[in-house]
């Protein structure tokens, strides 16, 4: 949590201060710093989930299964910024809040999948079924994956291409990439460490009964 | 019994028992119907606008109406403990639920196709735009059918066909985008082939993976 703190202010200074305003779009266009990560890390935390799925479902390992429930909320929450940020964005740069792009659309997409995982497991009241069930749907889910990555490239919209994943000749100025580069690790350490809270919560309940909860509570106090 | 026996089996045994249960047969259809009558009567009768959207109109009915009528496909088998006993069988659950869907298709899919074709021939569709419609519910209802079985045996048991439209829609949209892109150009005379690979491509993978998924499901379900 710290380091996503330190990561977190770093980029933002070094995107809103000490980055060079873009030729084109001015100073707009440093809501990139939020914007790119956030949809990032909704790609990610997908595959992160899916590939989880993948593990509860073949080797049935039951920490992964807390580990999909505590990633989707966070996931719909990065999906909802990076649409959010982008029609923020869109208003003065496009002339226009949202489009049918094929970008849009497939976020769109993306997010109303994290919200059906989630419905799915209020909708049980065995746990265990409820996190099975919701894997089958993540990875049925996950054909959306490579469209939204490549919707840009295989469709010419609005939405502009990558700008960034040339890692060998990024066509961005350095200067600008860097503090988009903090700000994509503080999303990621932020994701990591609301997620293992998340989880530590979610195995104390579901062990409530055990022996070594009570003492690890008695241990800690009850501040949980 | 060998597997294509136990294939056919339970394909003319659902068959029959759709064509006994006639009114539940025919209720997706007619809502398909009676949704495709509200668009003029909220709309207006400018013909011109109804024109434009028709085509996108019997296609998103049809999403909605396979919706509902998806709901029915494991409901009676899980009820009565008929899917238990598939489980048990000593055939591979993955055929006995590509029957399954197949015969939803056979009772839905069809006659929602010649239905939408006809309806879009009184609409006084252009002929051709009307053939790629054809096409693009030939192949796209399959898919609608081998999608939302998935959705179907994760939500089975389950009250409230709400959460299952919610999982399935977000999943079909894929397969709308495509059948829209297709007849938006064919009513402009350019070539649909693309489209009509893509949908096919997606039938393909929905074929190979969705009967895997939806028997995976069941099996959760059951555990």
């Amino acid at each position: 949590m710290g380091f996503a703190l330190i990561c977190f202010i770093s980029g933002l200074i070094g995107g809103l201060v000490l980055a060079p305003a873009d030729y084109q779009q001015g100073d707009s266009f440093r809501i990139i710093y939020i914007h790119v990560p956030a949809a990032w890390m909704s790609l990610f935390i997908y595959t992160f989930m899916a590939i989880n799925a993948a593990i509860l479902l073949i080797w049935r390992v039951k920490i992964s299964e807390i580990i999909i429930r505590s990633s989707a909320i966070l996931g719909a929450s990065f999906t909802f910024l990076a649409l959010a940020t982008g029609s923020i964005w869109g208003k003065p740069m496009w002339g226009t809040w949202w489009v049918w792009d094929a970008r849009l659309t497939s976020e769109l997409i993306l997010l109303f999948l994290y919200l059906g995982f989630i419905a799915l497991q209020s909708a049980f009241e065995d746990r265990r079924i409820a996190a099975k069930t919701g894997a089958v749907l993540v990875l049925v889910g996950v054909v959306n994956i490579p469209i939204i990555k490549y919707s840009v490239e295989w469709w010419s919209t609005l939405h502009q291409p990558a700008s960034i994943s040339k890692l060998d000749a990024p066509s961005i100025h350095i200067d600008m990439l860097i503090p988009l580069l903090l700000m994509a690790i503080a999303c990621k350490a932020y994701f990591f460490s609301v997620m293992l809270i998340r989880c530590r919560r979610e195995i104390l309940a579901y062990e409530s009964n055990t022996a070594w909860v009570k003492e690890t509570l008695i241990r800690n106090g009850d501040h949980t | 019994m060998t597997s294509l026996s136990m294939f056919i089996t339970i394909l003319k045994c659902d068959m029959l028992l759709a064509y006994r249960n006639r009114h539940d047969l025919i209720n997706p259809l007619v809502f398909f119907i009676i949704v495709m009558v509200l668009f003029p009567l909220a709309l207006g009768t400018d013909s011109a606008l109804l024109q434009n959207i028709n085509v996108g109109v019997i296609w998103v009915t049809a999403l909605l109406a396979s919706t509902l009528s998806l709901d029915s496909i494991f409901r009676s088998d899980f009820e009565d403990g008929t899917v238990e006993q598939y489980t048990l069988a000593n055939q591979s659950l993955i055929l006995i639920v590509l029957a399954k869907i197949t015969s939803h298709w056979l009772s839905f899919g069809l006659p929602l196709i010649i239905i939408a074709c006809s309806i879009a021939a009184f609409l006084s569709i252009n002929i051709h735009v009307i053939s790629t419609l054809f096409i693009t519910l030939l192949i796209g209802t399959p898919i609608l059918s081998l999608i939302g079985s998935v959705a179907v045996a994760l939500t089975i048991g389950l009250r409230g066909g709400m959460l299952l439209s919610l999982l399935i829609l977000p999943l079909y949209m894929p397969v709308l985008i495509f059948s829209m892109l297709a007849v938006n150009h064919a009513s402009e005379n350019l070539s649909v082939e693309a489209e009509l690979y893509f949908l096919t491509g997606i039938l393909v993978l929905a074929l190979t993976l969705a009967p895997l998924a939806t028997a995976a499901s069941l099996r959760i379900r059951l555990s």
